[in-house]
């Protein structure tokens, strides 16, 4: 399954990701009507932490806490290699589920954006904007990053790219050893 | 947002797009693209950088701050960056102004050969109106303490503007208990300035009145001395025949094309392109003559005063250079898009910045004086001559569309002329309406915006508008835009007009869309709306006329100035896109509702030009009926609103 996997020294902590991200999850392509008439929330945050901006979103956990405290089912995920994801209709709004997560993503807000339930607050986490990839697009915070420090990707292929740097890094100090010497 | 919308309407334009995407040239569309997505914050309004303490910004999630560092909200933010950006506008025009009073104080202590004063007629006018003697005087001696006059208009310290007499009773009186009466043209743009200090004004109310001030001060102050002193000093516009669009571009012939605003340096090129010595050069040289020929503002100057035809409007000035037969652009200031000079890696056109006010790196900075204007104008057409054997033969591709129009419409002649040279008076105009031959009068001005298809809004409304009898007045680049659509000539009238407004124009032999001028000239329409209620029986007011403005494809500053002195003067206008104030609820309710009460207009925002004619004839007609006028005499396809109706 891929992730969206987040590059702090990159991110510039525009927020463009959070905007998008709410208006992904709204039913209108107008912003302002997403933000004003429907009060579209966005799913991804951006923490400050050590002077870098960390943009954080659900990890689509292999053994997601969530999911496993829910007691109405409505954290559930559809199979293996699927993203978790939230049926706000099932939702009781118990909000063990945001107690839970270990990284403090999943939230509990009124959901008049999604299937209209009247106010009623249920949980909402990021669902990797299954919406958009049925579409062949990319997740909307992804697509929205200026500065690419977004990208969706298999953990592995991510876990690829840091051992290439790193492999880099350490021939580099080599060189750079021996030009010393 | 860009998404697959078509980046113009405009053939020429389009075919142009291609051909730089066949020469690997980036365009503003382009860019626009690398830029998307923009920025949410800005677009809203609610992003401060007026300290170091920030860049601070409110979440419009309502779940982050909803302060900035110094504890301003989003009402407070929006409303300060409103102003500043307003006030960048109001400074613009103002300064243009000044520039021009300046070269009218040259021209008359014969300092400048270049300027002779054409306009006669206005100078005397302006001098009566002002208490300057002008009996027994020479021109010269009148412009003189003219010039002197205007200039300390700028700089008033105490006192309001002079022009403030211009203005009728009711909107004096909105504006005086308001407390928004422009007082000097310079001292209200700084004054605002310094309210958008960090902890200085922080009532958004407050603020955006000081952005009204400091827009009043540019419309009945420094756009409107810049009109008057421009008819002075190069002559009032009269109607005048040309063409518009890049297939004004002559390919054997030296193609100058002056880009910009201010007409102190294109009204003189227009007078060195005929020098006999310079036409001999070109001539030798192996073209067949000196082609001028404009885009923004500065074309619409000497368009209405020469006939010199328009190249085009604002997102067609890198389209221009990439015909390859640009042999010379000439720009001052506004509105010229740095990335030009780029362009002449890749073309041949020289391009030369000639305001000590504008350099462009990579561009030929040859500053222009004006009381050496001659010279610098004929060195500068001697440069075009010079490089018109350096054109690549490849590379020239220049679009067939050129389109006949009518220019040069304006207070004095314009509505005039709808009388007749025997009856010359507002009388007819006036008429029109309360008869209602004509539902009312509708100023579709401002820019292009790479956000929105180039064009598109500009003729769709101005086409809805015509053929639901509104008449349009046109201003800048949507004059042009406009123009190139062939609704600025009389046959347009036939093709696209209501019945009545058909009988109007074939009548007295005016196109449906009047072309008034350049972006400065929004004043002309304050004026001529003026004239209407001095006429009498359409309202003894500004704001109680059947009249709405627009603007539908805006993006500069200057648009937010205009847009404001305008709505503050009583005429409702839409624009598109929204004002960049939508992170604060209270700001757009005051502008698009409170000034209802303060002004007796309103903003309004709206993005589709038919639903925006359509709140315009809404308007039209709410004023028809507190006029107690008739009902339209022919049928239109926007039908008014019953009366029960309540408005829009």
């Amino acid at each position: 399954m891929k992730r969206i996997v987040a590059d702090p020294t990159k991110c510039m902590a525009c927020r463009a990701c959070e905007l998008a991200c709410a208006l992904a999850h709204a039913d209108t392509d107008d912003f302002i009507e997403a933000i004003y008439e429907q009060r579209a929330k966005p799913r991804i945050y951006i923490e400050s932490a050590g002077g870098l901006a960390v943009p954080l979103q659900c990890r689509h956990c292999e053994d997601a806490p969530c999911v496993r405290v829910c007691p109405s089912g409505a954290l559930l995920r559809l199979s293996q290699n699927e993203p978790v994801q939230v049926d706000q209709e099932r939702c009781i709004g118990c909000a063990f589920c945001v107690e839970v997560c270990p990284f403090g993503v999943i939230m509990l807000r009124e959901c008049s954006a999604e299937g209209n339930s009247g106010g009623k607050k249920a949980v909402i986490k990021c669902d990797l904007c299954a919406a958009r990839q049925a579409k062949g697009l990319q997740p909307a915070c992804v697509a929205a990053c200026p500065v690419g420090a977004l990208a969706l990707e298999e953990i592995e292929q991510g876990a690829k790219r840091i051992r290439a740097t790193a492999a880099r890094a350490i021939v580099g100090d080599m060189t750079q050893t021996e030009d010393q010497s | 947002m860009a998404d697959n919308n078509p980046r113009s309407v405009d053939p020429a334009t389009l075919e142009m797009i291609d051909r730089a995407s066949e020469a690997a040239v980036a365009t503003a569309w382009d860019r626009l693209e690398s830029q998307e997505p923009q920025c949410g914050f800005g677009r809203l309004g609610i992003c401060c950088r007026n300290c170091t303490m920030g860049p601070c910004r409110i979440d419009p999630f309502g779940e982050g701050a909803d302060r900035g560092v110094c504890g301003a909200t989003a009402d407070t933010i929006v409303a300060r960056n409103l102003l500043r950006a307003l006030l960048s506008g109001a400074a613009a025009h103002s300064d243009h102004g000044r520039d021009i009073v300046h070269a009218l104080a040259l021209a008359a202590k014969g300092k400048s050969e270049a300027y002779r004063i054409k306009g006669p007629e206005k100078l005397r006018g302006l001098a009566r109106e002002y208490g300057i003697a002008e009996k027994d005087r020479s021109d010269e001696e009148v412009a003189s303490d003219l010039a002197q006059f205007l200039l300390a208009e700028f700089g008033k310290q105490e006192g309001v503007l002079a022009n403030l007499a211009r203005v009728p009773e009711q909107q004096q009186k909105n504006w005086a208990a308001l407390g928004v009466t422009p007082r000097g043209v310079d001292r209200d743009i700084v004054t605002g300035m310094h309210m958008t200090h960090i902890g200085v004004d922080n009532d958004p109310e407050h603020l955006i009145l000081g952005s009204v001030r400091a827009a009043l001060a540019d419309g009945w102050g420094g756009s409107m001395i810049a009109t008057d002193v421009s008819d002075v000093l190069f002559g009032e516009p009269q109607p005048t025949r040309s063409l518009a669009n890049l297939g004004v571009l002559k390919e054997d012939e030296v193609n100058l094309v002056v880009h910009g605003h201010e007409p102190t340096l294109s009204e003189v090129i227009v007078a060195a392109a005929s020098d006999p010595e310079l036409l001999a050069l070109a001539e030798s040289k192996g073209a067949k003559g000196i082609n001028l020929a404009g885009i923004c503002c500065t074309a619409n100057e000497i368009l209405m005063r020469h006939g010199i035809p328009l190249a085009g409007n604002f997102l067609q000035q890198e389209l221009a250079i990439i015909t390859g037969v640009v042999d010379a652009m000439v720009v001052d200031v506004q509105c010229i898009m740095p990335a030009i000079a780029r362009l002449q890696e890749c073309f041949h056109t020289k391009i030369f910045s000639t305001s000590s006010k504008a350099q462009f790196p990579g561009m030929t900075h040859i500053e222009f004086h004006e009381d050496e204007a001659m010279e610098t104008a004929k060195k500068l057409v001697r440069l075009a001559i010079e490089n018109f054997a350096n054109r690549s033969p490849e590379k020239v591709c220049v679009p067939k569309q050129k389109e006949g129009l009518v220019a040069g419409f304006t207070t004095e002649d314009i509505f005039t002329f709808l009388g007749g040279r025997y009856r010359p008076s507002y009388r007819p105009l006036n008429a029109g309406i309360q008869t209602g031959r004509v539902r009312g009068l509708a100023g579709v001005v401002g820019c292009n915006n790479a956000r929105f298809t180039h064009d598109r809004y500009h003729l769709e409304m101005g086409k809805e508008l015509i053929r639901n009898e509104v008449l349009v007045v046109q201003t800048g680049c949507s004059a042009i835009a406009c123009a190139k659509a062939g609704l600025l000539a009389p046959e347009a009238a036939e093709k696209y007009a209501g019945k009545g407004l058909q009988e109007i124009c074939r009548a007295v032999g005016i196109p449906p869309v009047l072309h008034v001028g350049s972006c400065v000239d929004n004043s002309r329409i304050l004026t001529a709306i003026v004239e209407v209620v001095k006429e009498g029986g359409l309202g003894d007011s500004m704001d109680k006329v059947p009249v709405a403005g627009a603007a539908p494809e805006w993006m500069s500053e200057k648009a937010i100035s205009i847009g404001m002195y305008v709505v503050a003067s009583g005429i409702f206008t839409v624009v598109n896109p929204p004002l960049p104030v939508q992170g604060s609820r209270q700001v757009e309710e005051l502008l698009t509702k409170t000034f209802e009460q303060h002004f007796g207009a309103a903003w309004a925002f709206e993005e589709d030009p038919i639903k925006g004619a359509h709140l315009m004839s809404d308007h039209i007609d709410r004023k028809r009926r507190e006029l107690g006028l008739p009902p339209l005499m022919y049928e239109v396809p926007y039908a008014p609103k019953g009366n029960d109706d309540p408005d829009g």
